[in-house]
């Protein structure tokens, strides 16, 4: 169990205002210009020395990262910061908290993730539905220009940094880093191809970084407490503090703060409240939000709530998003559901992503009925295999793995609808 | 992702901001590099939509296009290619339910159910005042306080029941409907009170679940 004192966002659940004053009682913008002082390769080092890996989904180890981006500009390109908070994952719901109850954090952590890849300006990409999210973080921005915080100058560092929010407008695809700086830019929210990858040609072409809210919102804290406190939660290659989305069959859903690599049965049972009915109702589990293959119950009994554990159950952390189904949900129709999800934000941009999701949502429609062949089972298999790599980013891929998770969990309840419809034609 | 464009309806002839609208309208081309303005188009969309009752016409597009030297065309596939901004007319208030699997296992069916029959309409109809437009989308980002829908695209009502989302209806017509939770709680602690940040919470005097 993570102790309170270690806990990074004290006012996750809006107890206090969000305002500058009351954030800085919490010790936010404390000693910020210090950390500055200590120089920006320091900083790039400290977070690769903390081991934070991305909090966005595909757990990249952020110091790395942000050692791509060049030093010095040769041709007049300035580096840019862009902070993704389309938070659209099925199930996740942690920066919109990161964004309305604590967001000096996030502002404090652009300054020192820009002031470290040379950038002077960072751009905040929120999803539209966050209209007051949005507002909220707009007027933390005010603030800390007030206050000299961020502008020209900022915090008296002698490095100057503008900081906008720019509102997406429904768009899931926005969320892969490409789609949205092309979104940024005023075009189609459609994925661009790698390479160029973002550090060498980003945003208007100049050399970009894309992160995740949680990962820069944590960012003066290693800075401040040390890369090795960080590093003292979660195991090996999965440290530091995590935020959880607890939603589905709990008794109390909730967003809460851990140590990486807690058991998933432990996270559940202390802050969700158990699973409805008690632990042994529990049917499946999709540990990341919806983009990771569910888990069956024999594996949520012991498995670890970190990157590799969770990789090694051919599943993944992603968001840190539970979601959990008792033994009364209809667990086709669940994944029947995430289908429809991937085919309705597909972009259209690649043809194997734009009708193969369709193919395997109208498939799996026919699942939830039993109305389907056996082999049919095999074809969503296929299909998920020739999208898989056959498009310009990981939605194809995606879309594939909740439907693999079924198949490889439950395939005997998927059979059986389909031998009891066939019955009842018969009969 | 596209979304098809119902053409029973009028388009007015012509669009313009107002004064208001085009200072915002200014402040936002302002947030970009020189030369970068169609960076803007987004937000440009967004005002119009909230400038003309909550839907874009024709002619604002041409507006936008016009304001960010953009091709008309590209105004458009922007404006066709995101959920959220509307072609057309969608009531005077616009209940977006969310119905992706978290909100599902959380009993979003019967919330909508619950409102149809409340309204006598489906999703994706009108009711024959013009008050209520009822439709479904993709995740909100509010899972852990599921059920939820988005009024108008601002505001969330969230931890929804069939019985409370009817009376959030009939508020919302008398103009005195409170948006976030539904069952009062804070936010996106656990109902039962908090399981962390003990001291916090001590001094905010909110319950502690121990």
């Amino acid at each position: 169990m993570l102790a309170d004192k270690d806990r990074i966002f004290t006012n996750i659940y809006g107890w206090e205002s969000p305002s500058l004053k009351a954030a800085q009682a919490r010790g936010v913008w404390a000693g910020t210009k210090e950390v500055m002082a200590k120089g920006q390769d320091w900083l790039i080092e400290e977070v690769k020395k903390s081991d934070l890996r991305g909090r966005g989904g595909a757990g990249f180890p952020t110091g790395m990262k942000w050692s791509f981006m060049p030093k010095e500009s040769k041709d007049g390109r300035p580096n840019y910061l862009v902070i993704n908070a389309d938070e659209s994952e099925p199930g996740t719901c942690k920066d919109r908290d990161i964004i309305r109850h604590e967001p000096h954090r996030l502002i404090e952590g652009a300054l020192l993730a820009s002031y470290a890849m040379r950038a002077h300006a960072c751009y905040i990409y929120i999803r539209g539905e966050f209209m007051r999210e949005a507002e909220a973080l707009q007027n933390a921005i005010e603030e800390a220009y007030a206050a000299k915080l961020v502008g020209k100058n900022a915090c008296g560092s002698g490095w100057d940094f503008d900081i906008y929010v720019h509102r997406g407008a429904g768009a899931y695809i926005c969320g892969e880093e490409t789609a949205l700086l092309n979104s940024l830019e005023g075009k189609k929210g459609m994925p661009r191809n790698k390479p160029p990858f973002p550090a060498g040609a980003g945003l208007y072409a100049c050399p970009t970084t894309v992160n995740n809210v949680e990962t820069i919102a944590v960012v003066p804290e290693i800075a401040k407490r040390g890369a090795s406190w960080f590093a003292g939660f979660g195991r090996e290659k999965n440290r530091g503090t995590k935020l959880f989305c607890i939603s589905g069959h709990v008794n109390t859903p909730c967003n809460v703060e851990e140590a990486m690599s807690v058991p998933l049965k432990e996270i559940i049972e202390k802050h969700g409240g158990g699973v409805r009915g008690g632990w042994d109702n529990l049917l499946a589990v999709i540990p990341g939000g919806s983009s990771t293959r569910l888990l069956p119950k024999s594996i949520c009994d012991t498995v670890l709530m970190d990157f590799d554990a969770l990789r090694e159950q051919n599943s993944g952390l992603g968001t840190a998003a539970i979601i959990v189904m008792d033994k009364s949900t209809d667990i086709v129709y669940a994944i029947a559901r995430l289908a429809r999800f991937y085919w309705h934000e597909s972009c259209g941009q690649c043809t194997p992503c734009r009708e193969g999701t369709g193919w395997m949502y109208r498939i799996m429609q026919r699942m939830v009925k039993g109305e389907a062949r056996l082999d049919e089972i095999d074809m969503l298999l296929d299909i998920g295999h020739e999208i898989e790599g056959h498009s310009i980013c990981a939605h194809g891929d995606a879309s594939a793995w909740p439907i693999q998770g079924l198949i490889n969990h439950f395939r005997p309840e998927m059979e059986r609808r389909i031998k009891e419809y066939r019955k009842k034609l018969v009969a | 992702m596209s979304v098809a464009v119902k053409k029973d309806f009028q388009q007015p002839k012509d669009f313009k901001f107002s004064k208001e609208n085009m200072v915002k309208v200014e402040l936002h081309i302002s947030k970009y590099p020189k030369g970068r303005q169609a960076s803007a188009v987004m937000a440009l969309l967004t005002i119009a939509q909230e400038q003309n009752g909550g839907w874009i016409p024709e002619a604002a597009m041409e507006e936008i296009a016009r304001i960010l030297d953009m091709p008309r065309i590209k105004v458009f596939e922007v404006a066709t290619f995101y959920t959220m901004y509307n072609l057309s007319p969608k009531g005077k208030h616009h209940i977006q339910f969310c119905t992706t699997t978290p909100c599902w296992l959380a009993g979003s069916a019967e919330v909508v159910r619950a409102c149809e029959k409340h309204l006598g309409i489906h999703l994706g109809e009108t009711t024959p005042d013009g008050e209520f437009h009822l439709s479904d989308v993709e995740c909100l980002g509010a899972c852990v306080n599921a059920p939820v829908f988005q009024h108008n695209g601002d505001d969330f009502y969230e931890d929804l029941t069939p019985e409370n989302v009817v009376k959030v209806l009939d508020d919302m017509k008398a103009g005195r409907a409170k948006p976030g939770s539904q069952t009062g709680r804070a936010t996106s602690m656990g109902i039962k009170g908090a399981t962390t940040l003990h001291d916090q919470a001590k001094k905010a005097g909110v319950k502690d679940a121990g």
